[in-house]
């Protein structure tokens, strides 16, 4: 088996970061907010957080912040959202939390709250148990999650539960596992796993590993470096992630290395890119593979980040 | 992002791709502009929808176009011909950014947007789907576009689960078409739609549809999931009993308020001991329910009881739960030696019932009587006696297995603690043994092994009959097949053998009392009752089948390989416990402890505690992480100690509500000198760590 390259990967992340012309940077250019997000909680868990310049992070951030309190995926673009918890969750990476004003942050997310418990993404509406994941997510980080029905917010949840035991984007909706890890992940944020049946979506989740050792999305589909860390961490959350073989993830993921140029991709032999690079190193360190910072399953982001953060002295007062 | 192959670009390739980039990097600097000026115009609405068929995902121009919408719709209040055609020309946009990515979520966010606004023909969208969903049957934003547009129109739910019919038909291997099937068979049996009552009929017909699917292929997993969900709709139809309870019916419990006991002890299973002459009275039930109340639990003593509270046995779930707890206080002014009869009857109301909505309507009776020993004072010495769980320790003999409390042979009448099945399910469940049978001799599949597993253990729950130690033999062999057959999931299996196994060790009186040891210390203050179980050296990774053990008060699980201890929170009468040599990997692993307030004597030593960088149990564990606990600084021992809390803040949580007299903690990572400093901290009534007599 291969090892994991470290530097090789943490050039790449450095170079995605500087690399702005070529076609797949221009598309993905509205969602900087998130690579930002993938490629700095990469860095960290490779231990190289500090070869970053975190005042300019930090001030690049800020910039995307809007009136309304919310954050956009790049300066210029409209508030979300998705580019919202990144925001938040750079700013925590790097301790900088108290840059915000928590209130008018807080005041976005809060109003972006339905009658029926779910959240919107932004002011069009649209609704999905992804953003009640990242709306509890957010607030959880700025101690704020009080200010939300967090009853009616777990009830929303608890209504996208399907047969298999899994979660979809709305009652009704298909399981998935990105799916079903907000959804076991806002339960997991909330004290409310009581409400996942462990024993059968652990069996589903568990059969997402197929005879590569790489994890799929849904059953009877192709594995994706990327659900090693959507199936994973919900595996860990419901303690049932030793019913699949990590060695044989371990592998999968070792053998989508880019071992030349860095980075990981969805599957071996397909191009890298920054996201499935960070899901790639994220599982790997779920997966306890040596010498990386262990990660939170709910928090998305290193474990020392979280403790610093829910179990500080500062906070806890 | 997806299933590009990784190729370093020919020189020719790369300048078509500058090309295109600078193309696209144009268009999106024009429509920012447009979108911060708000220019509404012709020629800016088209850059815009350019710009979406190169590149679906840009949100912001989803919303510049919706402004725009609202912009034109605003000035064209009343003309029906132009606010077509504005909206039309929306829904021609995102129609072809669909074509260009099927799976972009602001396209299909866009449409539905538009269609709320209630001017296009929800028609012309089922066909546009139908052509989605051909290309790719299992596109999960085409299937719930389809679910919204079905609930626009108001399409009803049995036309659309002909439309799953269908899928199914032209191919079995499609999960999201069983998926929606059974999201709308659920709401037509809730409802008892015409065609869809009684609920019998059409499950059989459900099990016809997912046997071919499952026999066609059985290595597909689309079926899979179907199959489990039927099977579980077939055994949740049963209305819930009452498996067993503490006191058992017909025994005598001798309490005392004192640690030493006279020579009339009934049963060394049921001496009691309690500071405050309180014992707990535990109903456990076969499922998860709801409604137990001092209205629903009838309690009739000859000792004046105070009203009784009931509180459900599981740490977050305040509603439903298979265990429930409340406590008898005995009146200590009385004369001592005592016997009060208690009777508890259950099932004159309706109140209580299981979480699919079905009410224990069976009349269940347990009476028990109690003998309350008053007469001396609590000793407030508590010796220099400490438990040791050495095989020297304990003597199998002594045991009789006269007065043992075991649950199913004595009940009063016929059927108490027993299932009330109907006949349609237990024969259902036979058919299906049945045919899985078959499957297995015509072909070596593990989903066919899985489910007759599953099957029989379903047979042995809702009939328990003669035989079922022979089949609990077959089950164990079906899962010792699966780990040798599907190794990836060892361990799925594993825990799986390991509740059937203890099914098995606690099935009947004789094989239960083989695992009853007698502890030879009989003077030990710890302890009042001197039987322990052993259930170590079982290879166990899982706990199973508590409610054939509630009136356990020592616990030997060690020599296992646990990692979780899920289920002992009912056993509320354990003041011992030894889990030495296990899998523990974390304090959080062992969250139902905190449960388990009689608690004195632990043993968690040789376990993997500190070992592990990522804790599989971090948010099964109340704590501030979840929001389910507060860090409390303002108590005192806290606030000298922050450091130490922040490094072991699982041990505080974990060990700051039991009182635990004896500790031991060696052999494991986290076994530091200054963590064990911690711990005589949070542990004012720690006598013995780890073999040492705390100062
Ligand atoms: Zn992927």
């Amino acid at each position: 088996m291969g090892e994991l390259a470290t530097e090789k990967h943490v050039q790449y992340i450095l170079s995605v970061e500087k690399k702005k012309d070529d076609f797949q940077s221009v598309v993905m250019e509205h969602l900087r907010m998130n690579g930002a997000y993938w490629g700095l909680t990469a860095l960290d868990i490779l231990g190289k957080l500090d070869t970053v310049d975190a005042d300019e992070v930090v001030s690049w951030v800020m910039s995307c912040q809007h009136e309304s309190g919310g954050f956009s995926g790049n300066v210029g673009h409209d508030p979300h959202i998705l580019y919202t918890l990144s925001a938040v969750q750079v700013l925590a990476l790097f301790d900088k939390l108290d840059v915000l004003d928590v209130d008018k942050v807080t005041n976005y997310v809060v109003g972006l709250q339905n009658e029926d418990g779910s959240f919107s993404g932004d002011i069009w509406g649209e609704v999905d148990s992804r953003f009640s994941y990242i709306a509890i997510l957010c607030l959880s980080l700025l101690h704020q999650l009080d200010k939300i029905n967090v009853e009616k917010a777990v009830n929303f949840v608890v209504s996208c539960k399907n047969m298999d035991g899994g979660f979809g984007c709305t009652p009704g909706g298909e399981s998935h596992s990105g799916q079903i890890f907000c959804c076991v992940g806002a339960l997991a944020l909330t004290g409310s796993l009581h409400h996942v049946d462990k024993d059968l979506l652990g069996w589903w989740l568990c059969e997402r590993q197929v005879k590569s050792g790489g994890l799929n999305g849904r059953p009877e589909k192709l594995p994706d470096v990327c659900y090693s860390w959507w199936v994973l961490s919900s595996l860990i959350m419901i303690d049932r992630v030793h019913w699949i073989s990590k060695e044989k993830l371990i592998k999968f993921i070792l053998d989508c290395q880019d071992t030349e140029n860095g980075g990981i991709s969805d599957r071996p032999d397909d191009a890298v890119d920054v996201y499935h690079t960070y899901f790639g190193i994220a599982g790997l360190s779920l997966l306890e593979y040596p010498s990386l910072k262990p990660i939170d399953p709910a928090y998305a982001l290193p474990v020392d980040v979280v403790n610093r953060i829910r179990l500080g002295k500062r906070h806890a007062i | 992002m997806h299933g590009r192959p990784r190729k370093p670009q020919k020189p020719e390739e790369a300048e078509a791709s500058a090309v295109e980039a600078a193309k696209l990097q144009n268009l999106q600097s024009q429509l920012l502009a447009n979108h911060h000026q708000k220019n509404y115009a012709k020629e800016a609405l088209e850059v815009s929808a350019n710009l979406l068929e190169m590149n679906p995902d840009l949100y912001t121009a989803w919303n510049y176009r919706k402004l725009a919408v609202e912009h034109y719709l605003k000035e064209s209040s009343s003309d029906i011909v132009s606010i077509e055609a504005i909206l039309n020309e929306e829904l021609r946009v995102a129609e072809s950014a669909l074509r260009q990515n099927v799976k972009s979520y602001g396209a299909w966010y866009h449409r539905k947007y538009i269609l709320s606004k209630g001017h296009s023909s929800t028609d012309h969208e089922l066909r546009l789907l139908g052509k989605f969903q051909k290309l790719d049957a299992r596109n999960f934003h085409a299937w719930n576009y389809r679910r919204f547009v079905a609930g626009l129109m108001n399409i009803p739910e049995d036309k659309e689960l002909k439309y799953t019919t269908d899928m199914i038909d032209t191919n079995f291997s499609n999960y999201s078409a069983w998926h929606n099937r059974s999201a709308l068979l659920a709401k037509l049996l809730n409802q008892k739609a015409e065609g869809y009552f009684p609920m019998e009929k059409v499950l059989n017909e459900e099990y016809e549809l997912v046997h071919q699917a499952i026999f066609t292929d059985p290595d597909d997993q689309s079926g899979w999931f179907y199959h489990l969900w039927l099977l579980d709709q077939t055994v949740k139809a049963n209305p819930p009993y009452l498996v067993s309870s503490w006191p058992p019916h017909s025994f005598n419990v001798a309490l005392s308020r004192t640690r030493c006991l006279d020579n009339h002890t009934p049963s060394p299973f049921c001496s009691f001991y309690s500071d405050s002459g309180t014992i707990p009275l535990i109903l456990y039930f076969d499922q998860p329910v709801q409604g137990v109340d001092s209205s629903s639990v009838i309690v009739k003593s000859t000792a004046n009881l105070r009203d009784l509270i009931w509180k459900p046995l599981s740490k977050c779930n305040r509603d439903t739960s298979k265990a429930w707890i409340s406590h008898l206080t005995f009146p200590q002014e009385e004369l001592n030696s005592e016997f009060y009869s208690v009777e508890v009857s259950i099932g004159h109301s309706q109140k209580i019932a299981s979480a699919t909505g079905f009410h224990h309507v069976k009349p269940t009776q347990i009476s028990f009587k109690v003998a309350v020993n008053f007469k001396e004072t609590p000793s407030e010495d508590f010796g220099n006696e400490r438990i040791r769980w050495k095989d020297e320790n304990f003597t199998s003999c002594g045991i009789s297995p006269h007065n043992f409390p075991f649950g199913s042979d004595n009940s009063t009448s016929e059927g108490d603690y027993a299932p009330s099945t109907s006949e349609w399910c237990v024969e259902t469940i036979n058919n299906e043994i049945a045919l899985f049978r078959e499957l297995l001799s015509e072909t070596d599949c593990k989903i066919g092994k899985l489910t007759l597993a599953r099957l029989l253990m379903a047979h042995a729950a809702t009939s328990p009959h003669a035989n079922e130690m022979i089949q609990l033999e077959e089950v164990l062999d079906l899962y010792q097949d699966l780990m040798k057959f599907d190794p990836s999931h060892f361990h799925f299996y594993k825990d799986e053998h390991s509740l059937v196994l203890l099914q098995k060790v606690t099935s009947t009186r004789e094989s239960l009392l083989r695992h009853c040891y007698s502890y030879k210390e009989q003077t030990s203050p710890y302890i009042d009752s001197t039987a322990c179980l052993r259930l170590n050296n079982l290879s166990i990774s899982r706990i199973g089948c508590v409610e054939k053990i509630l009136w356990v008060q020592l616990l030997d699980l060690s020599h296992n390989e646990l990692g979780s201890i899920d289920g002992l929170e009912s056993m509320q009468l354990l003041s011992c416990l030894s889990l030495s040599n296990n899998k523990i990997g974390s304090f959080t692993a062992l969250e139902p402890l905190r449960l388990l307030k009689s608690l004195k004597v632990l043993d968690i030593s040789y376990n993997e505690i500190g070992s592990h960088s990522i804790d599989t149990t971090r948010y099964l564990f109340s704590s501030p992480l979840s929001h389910s606990e507060e860090i409390d600084l303002s108590s005192d021992e806290m606030a000298t100690n922050c450091t130490d809390l922040a490094s072991y803040w699982e041990a505080y949580f974990l060990f700051k509500d039991i009182s635990l007299m004896q500790l031991d903690i060696e052999g494991n990572t986290i076994s530091s000198e200054s963590f064990k400093a911690f711990l005589v901290k949070i542990l004012p009534k720690l006598h013995w760590l780890d073999g040492k007599q705390v100062q």
